[in-house]
């Protein structure tokens, strides 16, 4: 899978290598804006009032 | 042929598995650091937007009223859902345990700090003034809650006035008693005649099982200006 990504990502070894890190980062970014905080929602403790 | 094939399904399952071991890696840098990380950044705008709008309200928003006074507080206004309510001290959790307390016990209001359940009492009022708390994430503010002890000071400033509660006691209880948040608590529909203070929290820490609450009684109020003069 990311043999396959690394091979369709284009230009040589250091635009690759560049490439990589962005799209690393973009993911990380992601995870942590929108699916993280979605996630965390349904994590025991999150609910700490009576209703 | 077949020996190939086997090779690449291996290849990506085995792939497949370790991202995901990062990616839930991540999630537990993000749940116990990061969440912490952007609580405290919010804090940081909180106590600037509390300590601009508390002594003298810049603009009163349209859904402005009068506090109800008890004990002739400043005219401050009605705070939105997340918006800077009080600040709330409580010494026997440390010398620097300092947290703007915002408008609103909804996960989203909660993600900033502790949350004033906003059907309950104004600080100073008669009746139950409320609080809600992380236990664990999002700064953890109510972390140690069960360390408090009969006696001990809550210091709760809003509207120019510091009143301060003392602990009278706690317990655990289920998370739909709803009865620890009435105006007396724990005798719904009773007048109340007196000002308490109830905090709640998740418990055990890291659950949603139970509920801890603290309940206290009003010992004193002062002026905030005078009070907080002193503050370390």
């Amino acid at each position: 899978m990311y043999g396959w990504i690394w091979n369709h990502l284009p230009g040589p070894t250091p635009v690759r290598v560049l490439l990589t890190l962005v799209l690393v980062a973009a993911i990380v970014a992601l995870l942590f804006t929108v699916v993280f905080p979605w996630a965390v929602t349904w994590l025991p403790g999150q609910d700490v009032s009576v209703e | 042929m077949t020996a190939d094939r086997v090779r690449a399904v291996v290849g990506v399952t085995g792939e497949l598995l370790i991202t995901a071991g990062v990616v839930i890696g991540l999630f537990a840098v993000y749940t116990l650091f990061w969440t912490g990380v952007e609580t405290a950044g919010e804090q940081d705008d909180l106590q600037r937007e509390f300590e601009a709008a508390d002594p003298q309200p810049p603009e009163p928003t349209a859904q402005a009223a009068p506090p109800e006074t008890a004990l002739a507080p400043l005219e401050v206004p009605e705070p939105l859902p997340g918006d800077a309510y009080a600040r709330m001290r409580i010494p026997r959790l440390g010398e620097d345990w300092s947290w703007i307390i915002v408008q609103g016990v909804d996960l989203s209001d909660l993600t900033r700090g502790p949350g004033h359940y906003p059907d309950s009492a104004e600080p100073g009022q008669v009746g139950n003034f409320a609080v809600a708390g992380h236990r664990a994430t999002y700064g953890e503010p109510f972390a140690h809650l069960d360390r408090l002890e009969p006696g001990d000071e809550i210091r709760v400033e809003r509207a120019g006035l510091e009143h301060v509660y003392r602990v009278t006691t706690s317990y655990i209880t289920g998370p739909d008693d709803v009865d620890v948040v009435a105006p007396v608590p724990r005798e719904p529909g009773a007048a109340p005649r007196t000002e308490v203070i109830t905090l709640t929290t998740c418990h055990p820490r890291w659950s949603s099982e139970e509920r801890l609450i603290v309940h206290g009684v009003l010992d004193g109020t002062a002026s905030s200006t005078t009070s907080s003069g002193t503050e370390s």
